[in-house]
């Protein structure tokens, strides 16, 4: 017998297929497209967060060298595109006709021969903006007499949205012996892709084409609705998503500049390029969170967790363009009762317009899944201090048990499978938690501030099924097409979009379990919509659950012909054919094979009378249910008394995302969802003042970690499979993210609890913390 | 002295050595050496992530030190030598450094990657053992949304033992 090929299959930690390309700087990322000539597009922006178009007069911008085309909303009216619609049911705007309703909205589209004439030009266009009253305050904006911001809905109020029991909650809380409350506040931050948003447009007016390479996160999606809003036939719509440098839910609206570009091309007839400088990306682009909460837990006197509670007000900005599954205005966040097993929940949220750029991105988590877990386990955290137990035990006390899942939530989800105190006790063990708080006490004996915070999250990942998720009415499933060449090698074309998530490899290995064939021969496409098949895209973590899946089911598609060519070729019945990984022989004859390669030789020249010829196979996944990752994360902090910085000495990350197709990529997932997660705790935070000015607005004022603050991160894992996943995994994008924020903050709250701090909002910059250790004459003055 | 005061927009030609071939161009007065690099050298590895000098992605070697070339003009570089990413690997073999990234999973998008590589390149000329603090802080001028750093750190370790280990990539290159 012949030596089995490796093939990296399944669990195997083997190098990314792509890199190759990233570490040579050969990638293709939008900016990197040049097409003869291309003419670049810039925007005049407002200075203003409100304000009544007076005039606008474009004569000295058009006459400046080099400039081709200016473009401005009432041109883009008789084409139906000053508004289009969000992915949410309510429209945007595109080029303002009558006032801007945020600062830095573009306002005027700029064409010029090359960027630089273009950012010449644009500081030619006069506009003349009559301030009007401003309101970036979510609550104040459902405030009677407060200014409107969107004339066309006559209020600032977007929805109501309810969850739950209200009454049963309101007797369990009745009942209670224990109540803990706690007003937060998530703040507005931006997912900070390295990559700006951008794309390169051109209309081909012979061949009507319009084709778009685009910075986003869902192809497909943007090519239906590009051809519903302008009636340019799908067939002639291409969307060619390249390679993206991050994306994490924010690369997944239509904003101005796509647009703009599109038709920039068609009056032109040139290529049209625009790409965003950080500086314009930043304040105009989507914002994620921006969330606050009253949340409010009930437990008995034996510590059982009774019954939780949110009131919340969402600020969605200007526009209402959550790329939220429709039946969810407010995402998944009633997955808000989290790891524990409570009797009942109710959750009301009011949403808000304000004069702020769209927000309500599902930053690297599905749909405010961050926000929910943030509540709960911030709230545990208060109930184990306010009960005086180790918020360890109070945790593991109230873990739904590995016994009752399947489990359904209150809310009505039903988690796949779990562990949650197998998670939390290995992190405990993990960080020698028994000493770090015995170190906790010594060091409180001495007024040194040392805090430990846990979070033991549960995601909800993989939308969705059909029957529940969709966007736009389009429903979330995803899809493989997977072609076998006669030599043997493979091309696989998906509906998804890796934005450094490492699609290339993982699919590959996918295929590669399930056929036998080396991933080297696996080729993986995604992006363009001329070739691969419709799917909604990368977004809310549904790459493993549901195209991975797809690639699964795929390849047994492709073995079952497989196995009837082989038995021809064995000159056998199918029923005596076995599969053993790469090769088919006959039952009791091992030493007599053909393999997968043979086999797909066979399918273009050798096969069965009356069989089709070709070995392919396509496949839409529709999952039966959502997945549902956990884990447990402890933190360990010191706070300085002087300055009031809070220090992460350890963290350790205990996840469990079901099977692993790469341990290494998964890994790396988790640095970098914590790290996006240590961000959001420690230091990164979009505001603004009441006038409506930006404060965050590029990497000068919005500050995202560096190696120098990012902790070491220590991670680890228990593998509880999902039961309805073929592949048995969850999905791990998002964990991270998620999971973390709350662990950091309850272990600065932890460190502080002595002296009376019950909570501090996000960001947790040091001044906070020393502003508070004044009040309680704690700090120190070196 | 007389100073020579040129329109922004005017051209001028440009010769500098660039990945160890000489090359000309011609730059407006005012082009940043990243557009000089990306739009008329047609090196497109190198990227632009900010216009305040923050992120690091636009890092190249020019005459031997790292700089960030959104915030050089391409004037600035003319009779240089530069080293890019693309420059990097020699003769179809990879630098260690590339070879690091790519062992020790030190990138995911991938966009930030040969700034942060360009500037392992100079951490490394400089100190060629360096500890994990001093790898941390080598990078700090260099920003990655996806990795969380851990394995930047992981890869520039392995970068820097191969390069002790192996003198035929000492010296030269650039
Ligand atoms: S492009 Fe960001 S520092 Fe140069
Ligand atoms: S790998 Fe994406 S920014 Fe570093």
């Amino acid at each position: 017998m012949t030596e089995v090929p490796v093939i990296h299959g399944m669990g195997s930690a083997v190098k990314r297929k792509e890199d190759v390309r990233f570490i040579q700087g050969r990638g293709t990322y939008v900016d990197d497209i040049s097409l003869p000539g291309m003419v670049y597009l810039d925007f005049v922006r407002s200075p203003c967060a409100h304000a009544k178009l007076r005039s606008i007069s474009t004569e000295k911008a058009k006459g400046a060298p080099g400039v081709v085309a200016v473009i401005t909303g009432k041109d883009l009216q008789p084409l139906g595109l000053d508004w289009i619609p969000t992915l949410n049911g309510d429209k945007m705007m595109v080029l303002p006709t009558e006032k801007v309703v945020f600062q830095m909205q573009e306002v005027v589209g700029v064409v010029a021969e090359s960027r630089y004439a273009a950012a010449d030009a644009v500081k030619l266009v006069e506009v003349d903006y009559e301030p009007l009253p401003v309101v970036t305050d979510p609550k104040k904006a459902l405030e009677e007499g407060s200014p409107i911001v969107r004339e066309d809905k006559r209020t600032n109020h977007v929805f109501h949205w309810e969850a739950g029991d209200r009454e049963a909650t309101d007797r369990l809380f009745e009942q209670a012996d224990a109540v803990v409350g706690q007003d937060m506040y998530y703040q507005r931050i931006h997912v900070s892709y390295m990559e700006p948003c951008g794309c390169v447009a051109y209309y081909d007016s012979v061949k009507g084409t319009l084709t778009i390479w685009m910075t986003t996160q869902a192809p497909h999606v943007v090519r239906t609705m590009s051809s519903l809003i302008t009636k340019i036939p799908e067939n002639k719509i291409r969307i060619i998503s390249p390679d993206i440098g991050g994306g994490f839910g924010g690369k997944v609206y239509v904003y101005p500049g796509y647009i703009v570009a599109a038709v920039a091309s068609i009056v032109t007839g040139r290529p049209v390029k625009w790409v965003n400088d950080r500086s314009d990306d930043h304040p105009s682009t989507a914002f994620a969170r921006d969330f606050h909460m009253r949340a409010k837990l009930a437990a008995k006197r034996d510590r059982t967790l009774l019954a939780f509670r949110v009131k919340a007000v969402s600020d969605h900005g200007v526009f209402f363009g959550d790329a939220n599954p429709s039946k969810f205005p407010l995402g998944l966040f009633s997955i808000c009762t989290g790891s524990y097993d409570l009797k009942a929940a109710f959750v009301e949220v009011d949403g808000a317009y304000t004069n702020k750029p769209q927000g309500g991105i599902a930053y690297r988590c599905s749909f405010r899944v961050t926000e929910a877990v943030y509540a709960i386990e911030r709230l545990v955290d208060i109930m184990a201090h306010r009960l005086g137990i180790d918020p360890a035990e109070l945790r593991l006390k109230n873990f739904i048990p590995p016994e009752k899942f399947p489990y359904r939530s209150v809310m009505g989800w039903v988690y796949d499978s779990g562990n949650y105190a197998g998670a939390l006790r290995k992190a405990m063990e993990m960080i020698g938690y028994e000493e770090l708080r015995k170190e906790q006490e010594e060091k409180r004996k001495r007024g040194e501030l040392m805090g430990i915070g846990i979070s033991s999250f549960t995601e909800i990942v993989g939308a969705g099924p059909s029957h529940t998720f969709d966007i736009l009415g389009i429903k979330m499933f995803d899809s493989a097409e997977i072609r076998i060449h006669p030599t043997g090698k493979v091309i696989a074309r998906f509906g998804t979009r890796s934005q450094g998530q490492g699609h290339e490899t993982t699919y590959a290995q996918i295929i590669a379990q399930e056929l036998g064939i080396p991933i080297e021969d696996i080729t993986v496409e995604e992006g363009d919509t001329d070739t691969a098949p419709y799917g909604l895209g990368t977004y809310a973590s549904p790459s493993t659950p549901t195209a991975g899946a797809a690639a699964a089911v795929g390849s047994r598609k492709i073995r079952e012909k497989a196995k009837k060519i082989a038995a021809h070729l064995l000159e056998a019945r199918e029923e005596d054919v076995v599969w053993e990984r790469g090769r088919f022989y006959v039952k009791g004859a091992p030493a007599k094979y053909k393999t997968i390669q043979e086999v797909a030789f066979a399918a273009y020249t050798n096969h069965p009378p009356g069989m089709e010829a070709g070995l392919e196979a396509v496949h839409y996944y529709d999952p039966p249910n959502m997945t549902f990752p956990f884990g447990s994360y402890i933190c360990v902090v010191d706070i300085d008394r002087g300055t009031g910085e809070a220090k992460v000495r350890r963290f350790v990350a205990v996840d469990d995302c079901g099977n692993i197709i790469n341990p290494l990529i998964v890994d790396g997932q988790i640095h970098g969802g914590l790290t996006m997660g240590f961000g959001t705790a420690f230091m990164e935070e979009i505001s603004y003042d009441q006038d409506g000015n930006i404060y965050g607005a590029n990497f000068m004022d919005y500050t995202i970690p560096t190696a120098v603050e990012t902790p070491k991160w220590e991670t680890d894992k228990t593998v509880t499979p999902s039961p309805h996943h073929l592949l048995g995994a969850k999905g791990v994008g998002e964990s991270a993210t998620v999971g973390s924020p709350a662990a950091f903050v309850n272990a600065v709250v932890d460190a502080l609890w002595p002296l009376g701090v019950t909570h501090i909002d996000m960001p947790l910059y040091p001044w906070k913390i020393r502003r508070l250790l004044e009040e309680k004459g704690y700090a120190l003055d070196k | 002295m007389t100073a020579l005061i040129y329109p922004a927009d005017a051209k001028v030609g440009l010769e500098l050595t660039v990945n160890g071939e000489r090359r000309v161009g011609e730059a407006e007065t005012r082009m940043l050496l990243v557009h000089f690099i990306r739009e008329v050298l047609g090196l497109t590895g190198t990227h632009v992530g900010c216009d305040t000098s923050n992120c690091g992605a636009c890092t190249v070697v020019l005459n031997g030190r790292a700089v960030k070339s959104c915030t050089v003009f391409a004037v600035q570089a003319n009779g240089g030598s530069l080293l890019t990413v693309e420059g990097l690997a020699r003769k179809g073999r990879l630098h260690p450094i590339q070879e690091g990234f790519w062992e020790k999973h030190g990138l995911q998008c991938g966009y930030c990657t040969p700034g942060m590589m360009m500037a392992a390149y100079d951490l490394l000329q400089k100190n060629p053992n360096p500890t994990e603090e001093e790898i941390r802080r080598g990078i700090s001028g260099n920003l990655c949304r996806c990795t969380g750093y851990v394995k930047i750190v992981e890869a520039i370790h392995y970068a820097a033992q191969k390069l002790r280990s192996d003198p035929s990539w000492r010296s030269g290159g650039d």
